[in-house]
């Protein structure tokens, strides 16, 4: 390793030395690869936290190019799923760290697995389920968890720390009804980087046991707004995840939707209630009478299909562009692949 | 009225009065929304008996899903 690579990063006082020795014995975890993602592990990579896992179910189009800062043309063209793209890219920025990139989809069935191997979890999900899965599993495996989320030019980040602070289930005790997402507000790139700037030096903060003061904040970068709220009373000493006798009730495998409508896109989202593997060239010489424009790659196959686009990973998920309703795609699903 | 929300001072309408209404007012009613009125959080069942008034220091902090 080159001996300068870090020193900027040991010059500062609060790391030093001692704290970039704890940064490369460091495994994190990011759920999601993003905006969120792609921002938070260029910086931790960078940083040279020695071991990073970057989990995502989807693969890059041409509309993430504006704000998800590992993509570049080439992988919208070949189709490549995010994780295996971002870790193409994090491994050229730093071959001297470890990175997982892992396709799928983050779920009660998944996720104790992926977080028990790690120190530290970032959140870089696009909707609240997952978030609540993953706070389950933070908190059952004594797991920081640093939450973040954005749209529009408004974010916010709250670090879960378990044990200390509240949890995320605390903080929200049921899914919100009426949610704004990139699909009918959009999101700007800077506050991309505001909240990944505070959701960094958390984990830096965490990794190095520095002192952290858990608040929840939030900012509005285009108003030039920011608040923050000291939330260490709303532990909930009942909390079915956090509290006196936890159920953990979004690893419970009835309690999870097996549906998911994709923020940002006319998109459904479906995953097997079973693990299934669904191989993708067999499926391919299927739909050549029935479908158009298909395309297969070692992760995926993308057609059309009447008005949809379908696309179909092998661990048995599918997207299907072109509705919002989960009872549709279902259909359309069970029509392609039984 | 003007309180001081989230650091910036706001000038309200005559009709909010209390927690319940400043939410309304921003369309933030059916969202997840942490309110800390004077440096205290606000009792989400008691929203409509939180009056506001002049000079009140509001931090409100509502909850998104993307990312």
């Amino acid at each position: 390793m080159s001996i300068a690579r870090y020193s900027r990063q040991e010059l500062f006082s609060p790391i030093g030395k001692v704290g970039q020795k704890k940064l490369k014995d460091a495994r994190v975890l990011l759920v999601g690869a993003g905006a969120l993602g792609t921002s938070s592990a260029e910086m931790l990579v960078r940083a040279g936290v020695g071991h990073i896992t970057i989990v995502d179910r989807d693969y890059v189009e041409w509309s993430n190019l504006q704000r998800q800062q590992l993509y570049t043309e080439k992988d919208v063209m070949e189709q490549l799923p995010k994780a295996v793209a971002a870790r193409n890219r994090l491994k050229e920025v730093n071959s001297e760290v470890i990175v997982e990139g892992i396709v799928a989809d983050v779920n009660g069935m998944n996720v104790e697995e992926l977080v028990k191997r790690h120190g530290l979890i970032l959140d870089a999900t696009d909707n609240f389920e997952t978030r609540l899965v993953i706070n389950d599993a933070a908190v059952k495996h004594n797991v920081p968890f640093v939450f973040a989320a954005c749209v529009a030019s408004y974010g916010m980040m709250f670090p879960m720390i378990p044990g200390r602070t509240p949890c995320l289930h605390c903080l929200m005790d049921h899914l919100p009804a009426q949610n704004q997402t990139c699909d009918t507000v959009g999101v700007i790139s800077p506050i991309v980087q505001l909240v990944t700037a505070y959701q960094v030096t958390s984990a830096l903060k965490i990794l190095t046991e520095n002192e952290l003061q858990p608040r929840l904040q939030s900012f509005d970068i285009w108003k030039n707004e920011q608040a923050v709220i000291n939330v260490e009373s709303l532990k909930n000493k009942d909390c079915p995840t956090c509290g006196s006798h936890p159920t953990f009730p979004f690893l419970a495998y009835e309690n999870q939707t097996k549906a998911a409508v994709l923020c940002g896109r006319n998109t459904v989202q479906l995953r097997p209630g079973m693990e299934r593997s669904i191989p993708l060239d067999k499926l391919a010489l299927r739909l050549k009478e029935l479908a158009g424009d298909v395309t297969v790659n070692p992760y995926l196959l993308s057609c059309t299909y009447e008005d949809y686009r379908l696309v179909f990973f092998k661990d048995g998920r599918a997207l299907i562009h072109g509705t919002s309703e989960p009872a549709q795609a279902k259909a359309i699903y069970h029509r392609i692949v039984g | 009225m003007t309180i001081q929300l989230n650091g910036q001072p706001v000038e309200l309408p005559e009709d909010v009065k209390n927690i319940d209404d400043l939410l309304r007012h921003y369309q933030l009613e059916n969202r997840i929304v942490i309110v800390e009125l004077n440096h205290e959080i606000a009792d989400k069942s008691k929203y409509t008996q939180l009056p506001i008034a002049d000079g009140d220091k509001v931090e409100m902090i509502h909850f998104v899903g993307g990312g």
